[in-house]
């Protein structure tokens, strides 16, 4: 999935979640403890009376991943940088994404990127290893040069191994030259 | 229970026998071989006729590429032995050369006695009693289960007495299976060179890659990602060990055993960018062999073991270079094409078979040393992984056909060509084995 995919279809998903949260809000934890307490008596009556029920509903916390964009915007969701047929140079649409990816190894120096390297099937696969590393090795050299610490960064070529498109036409060729980033 | 147990592994060794997955469909060359007269081997004995050795000998005939077996039923006559033939129907077909046997109950209990004669038609048509038209003979006792192995050692004996050059018939390949359907997807397999008696050797959740025969056919390299990761282990075929040889950060790929199987001529990407290096299999010595900032990669050893060629982009575009390991001697030996990589000096040492990129297309191609020239011997566009068998007669190799990755035959000469279609998944990275024999 692409980057724009992923954002258009947050772009749905967090306005409804926001809604959800004022609504929330309003119910439970903007009142205060008598307010509570009354509305307590108030079930108890509506027991008792069964003319109203109330109820409550569980609070909404942001998703990991909200928390993730919140901090580091949405270029954190996305983990495939693409290449040009026989390059390894990173081209300007991705630098968001690794900007993003790069904040978020230094404010966690615990955590260990992985970055797998991958090629299209044309030519053989002992040069499409090569290959791949060199597209793995670009993405870490310009982690690095942001500040990341190489000791959070983990390089693998698959070369032509692990295509994600099976297909052997041009668009298959071109979504299989990637890097793929795993924490 | 066992294979329950095994199976809960990331990686499976296991020897189970599978049917044969791969068949050899021919596409081209067969009108301009040789025609001989396999003639159904006749069964001297009680009960049903044992099956297939005449069958065997012919198709290996016919995928040699040098053979065009002529059909049974446009057979003059169909004879058992040398005595009394009448030459002249055969020669006036035009047929060179006559094979043809006989199987009969052996003393021993299961076991069969065959023969063998190999006829030459022109000699036999002169008839001149001074020059005999038996070009070979042999008697042979074996069990039935052996008769696909004895078929194929006749074929041996047939071609190397047509064409002065040994058969290799009696050879295996190895090859990775990808079969996305499976829990462990990517196995790696060997078969008889014509496709029967597959097994797989490895079953792995991770990509195998780069299988290598040791010289004396009962080892293989290859490289593993069973730990996330590339790694180089050599496997005996026969008892199931296997030993981790390199695991060193970053690339440890495309292994290739020398000439004498002490030694494995790798690439590691540790010190920086891929470079070329040579490890003793037995006191683990490590060499570097090349020194260069840009890739070097897919090294092969030349058949005297002296030097490795190997596959660098030191010009700009990847082409493929030699290496003396003695001097360092280092020279460039492919010039033409936008690109030239995977090389294999042929068991000769005259020509170099590669994958040539012309326009675009990648296709195994063949350089001989001595003048230069280049020749494609290919039409599809994206070949990969030549491997020659060991009389230099066939090269296999990895491509795309029908929108799917198979395996496939050309000749030398690129006259005969045939495909290997896998029957389920997608079949790549062939290595044929030495003479196993």
């Amino acid at each position: 999935m692409n980057l724009t995919m992923i954002s258009k279809s947050l772009l749905i998903a967090l306005p409804m979640l926001a809604l959800g949260a004022c609504s929330s809000n309003s119910e439970t934890d903007a009142e205060s403890t008598e307010t509570t307490k009354a509305a307590t008596e108030v079930a108890a009556e509506a027991t008792a009376d069964s003319t109203v029920q109330t109820d409550v509903v569980e609070a909404v916390e942001l998703t990991e991943e909200e928390l993730l964009v919140q901090e580091y915007t949405y270029a954190i969701l996305e983990t495939t940088i693409n290449f040009a047929f026989d390059k390894s140079l990173i081209e300007p649409q991705y630098t968001k994404i690794l900007d993003a990816h790069a904040k978020y190894l230094m404010d966690n120096q615990d955590k260990t990127l992985t970055i797998e390297g991958h090629a299209d099937e044309r030519g053989t696969p002992e040069y499409n290893i090569a290959l791949g590393e060199r597209r793995a090795q670009s993405v870490a050299t310009y982690l690095e040069n942001v500040g990341v610490s190489s000791s959070q960064l983990e390089l693998v070529s698959y070369g032509e191994e692990k295509p994600v498109n099976f297909g052997h036409d041009a668009a298959a060729h071109a979504e299989n030259r990637r890097a793929e980033l795993t924490y | 229970m066992l294979l329950r147990l095994l199976l809960s592994f990331s990686i499976v060794i296991f020897s189970a026998q599978a049917s044969a997955r791969l068949e050899i469909l021919i596409t081209e060359g067969v009108n301009s071989a040789r025609p001989i007269a396999v003639i159904p081997f006749k069964w001297i004995g009680k009960g049903p006729r044992p099956q297939g050795i005449a069958d065997i000998v012919s198709a290996d005939l016919q995928r040699s590429g040098q053979f065009n077996p002529i059909s049974i039923d446009k057979m003059p006559k169909t004879p058992s032995n040398s005595s009394n033939i009448d030459f002249s129907l055969w020669h006036d077909m035009g047929v060179e050369a006559i094979v043809m046997g006989e199987i009969r109950p052996a003393r021993e209990a299961g076991k069969f006695t065959i023969t063998y004669e190999l006829l030459d038609v022109v000699t036999g048509n002169m008839g001149m009693p001074e020059y005999s038209p038996i070009l070979d003979k042999r008697r042979f006792t074996v069990e039935e289960r052996k008769f696909r192995h004895l078929a194929h050692t006749v074929s041996d004996y047939v071609y190397e007495e047509l064409t002065g050059e040994k058969g290799a018939f009696l050879t295996r390949i190895a090859y990775v299976a990808v079969d996305r359907k499976s829990t462990h997807p990517y196995q790696l397999r060997i078969s008889d060179y014509d496709g029967y008696g597959e097994k797989s050797v490895l079953r792995s959740k991770q990509p195998i890659m780069s299988p290598s025969w040791s010289p004396d056919g009962k080892k293989l390299a290859y490289v593993s990602f069973e730990k996330r990761r590339s790694q180089i282990y050599v496997q005996n075929l026969y008892t199931h060990k296997r030993e981790l040889m390199t695991s060193f950060t970053k690339i440890n790929g495309s292994p290739r055993w020398s000439p004498d199987g002490k030694e494995l001529a790798l690439v590691l990407s540790k010190d920086g960018q891929p470079e070329i290096y040579v490890l003793n299999t037995i006191t683990k010595e490590l060499r570097r062999i090349t020194h260069n900032r840009t890739i070097d990669t897919e090294p092969s050893w030349t058949p005297d073991g002296k030097s490795l060629i190997f596959s660098s982009e030191r010009g700009g575009r990847p082409q493929i270079y030699q290496i003396e390991l003695t001097s360092g001697k280092t020279k460039r030996i492919t010039w033409e094409g936008d690109m030239n990589l995977g090389g294999t000096i042929t068991p000769d040492g005259d020509n170099l078979v590669l994958v040539s990129r012309h326009n675009g297309d990648y296709k195994i191609s063949v350089q001989d040393l001595d003048s230069g020239e280049l020749r494609t011997l290919t039409k599809t566009e994206l070949d990969e992984s030549p491997s020659i068998a060991p009389n230099g007669s066939m090269i296999i190799y990895s491509t795309v056909f029908q929108g799917k990755k198979g395996l496939a035959l050309v000749s030398m000469d690129g006259r005969f060509k045939a495909n290997i279609p896998a029957k389920n998944g997608e079949v790549k990275s062939p290595a044929w084995s030495p003479f196993l024999k």
